[in-house]
């Protein structure tokens, strides 16, 4: 079996668009940029002020300049261009951003986020994630099913929502779901998950339709550089 | 014609609880040499405004673990976990702003405006207290401007008229920070000949700039 990460990460990959702007959060999102399907080309962000970042520089090609969202090394693709953070935050909120993936806390019945805080437990701060959530046109919350046996999926969150809008689609290592006005829709199973065990793992109604496909899938790359944006 | 001053220098100037804008992003396009000030003449009481708190020991972050730090106005600080540790001992008082609207305030506070309406916030903790505004039958946060007393910058190179270039991801908040301060020193790597900076290139005009901090010797 796939890893779960590796999975969500190559379904979700089939979302990305020829020559579209693209911002990965931080984490398993991150992966999504390995499996970029061939043929597409996709500019990636990264809200720190550049867009078209590549791969990590070779040992000691380090610019103490130019580093990702997580404070990491990075290179510059031929074409990149860099900005400071209003102009950054424009391509977010302006409507420019095609697609954000974000990881996820919980997402609720209405399809809203939450992933910025654990009242008591855990206060980074939002970083952009509240503006990535409102401003994009697309926004995907790539995350586990499931987080220490509880569902990450709920009828009302219980976490302080990312933002009031609700996400476009959730893709989880055993499911990919669209919030709609309905309610949330079961798109697609992954492979050998049975629609009663995603209801199982799912803390909100799913609307389940009569006909469930197999998620598809990017093809893995061996060998292929990762684009690691951070 | 600037005069360039040490980085001590530039420290002595900044008084104890002044409120202080710091370019960067997890350190990337902070001044190091005035923070390295800061720390040393063992300033107090001080209110700083940035993207983050980068990690302990670098950056602003030295600032937090000299206890140079009243209060924070930030996006994250995930990073630090001694910002955390401080902020929960009632230490330090940290104030969390989305980032694009940090950005945006910022900018606002730099140019003249009453403040800026933006849609992110709308739903959440964010919303608290401001007030809401219709705009074409869509809602938006009324966020403030803001400035500082003192804007600490990174630059890449300057000339002797405190014309400024930054470099990739190290320019960030810097250049909106430049129009936002009572105050504002620079700290370039390079400081080059007047006229060695073309005019398209000069990201912020020499007139903002009142202090250069000198590379050391």
């Amino acid at each position: 079996m796939m890893d779960p990460k590796e999975l969500i990460a190559r379904r979700v990959a089939l979302e990305l668009r020829d020559r579209t702007l693209v911002n990965l959060g931080i984490g398993l999102p991150t992966l999504v940029a390995r499996y970029v399907p061939p043929g597409i080309s996709v500019a990636f962000q990264s809200e720190n002020g550049i867009i078209g970042l590549g791969a990590p520089p070779p040992h000691g090609m380090e610019d103490p300049n130019l580093t990702d969202a997580g404070g990491g090394f990075i290179s510059a693709l031929p074409g990149a261009a860099s900005f400071d953070s209003a102009t950054s935050f424009a391509l977010i909120r302006g409507g420019h951003l095609a697609m954000t993936v974000l990881g996820g806390l919980q997402v609720d019945a209405a399809g809203r986020l939450a992933n910025w805080m654990v009242p008591g437990k855990l206060v980074p701060g939002m970083g952009g994630a509240m503006d990535l959530v409102t401003g994009a046109r697309r926004v995907i919350v790539a995350m586990q099913h499931v987080a220490r046996g509880e569902p990450k999926i709920v009828r009302e969150l219980t976490l302080p929502p990312t933002a009031a809008r609700p996400v476009s689609l959730v893709v989880t290592e055993m499911a990919v779901i669209e919030p709609t006005g309905r309610g949330l829709l079961l798109r697609e199973r992954a492979p050998g998950v049975s629609v009663e065990a995603i209801v199982a793992a799912t803390g909100a109604d799913l609307l389940v339709p009569e006909e469930v496909p197999e998620m598809p899938v990017a093809p893995a790359r061996p060998g292929a550089e990762p684009a690691d944006p951070g | 014609m600037h005069l360039a001053i040490s980085a001590v220098d530039a420290a002595r100037l900044i008084p104890d609880g002044a409120s202080l804008m710091f370019g960067g992003f997890m350190g990337v396009g902070t001044p190091e040499r005035v923070v390295d000030a800061l720390v040393a003449r063992k300033a107090r009481g001080l209110t700083i405004i940035g993207n983050d708190t980068a990690r302990s020991g670098i950056g602003v972050g030295k600032l937090i673990d000299a206890g140079c730090v009243a209060r924070v106005m930030a996006s994250h600080i995930g990073t630090n976990p001694v910002t955390q540790a401080k902020m929960i001992a009632g230490e330090i008082a940290v104030e969390l702003i989305p980032q694009g609207t940090l950005a945006e305030r910022i900018r606002a506070g730099g140019s003249g405006l009453g403040g800026i309406l933006t849609p992110t916030g709308i739903g959440t903790v964010v919303q608290d207290g401001k007030r809401v505004i219709e705009v074409n039958g869509r809602r938006f946060l009324l966020e403030l401007p803001l400035r500082a007393d003192f804007a600490l910058l990174h630059a890449h190179e300057a000339d002797y008229e405190g014309n400024l270039t930054y470099r990739l991801t190290a320019t960030n908040f810097n250049p909106l920070m430049a129009l936002a301060a009572d105050c504002v020193i620079a700290e370039p790597n390079e400081i080059v000949p007047t006229g060695a900076i073309p005019p398209d290139a000069v990201r912020t005009p020499g007139i903002l700039v009142n202090h250069l901090v000198e590379r050391p010797q």
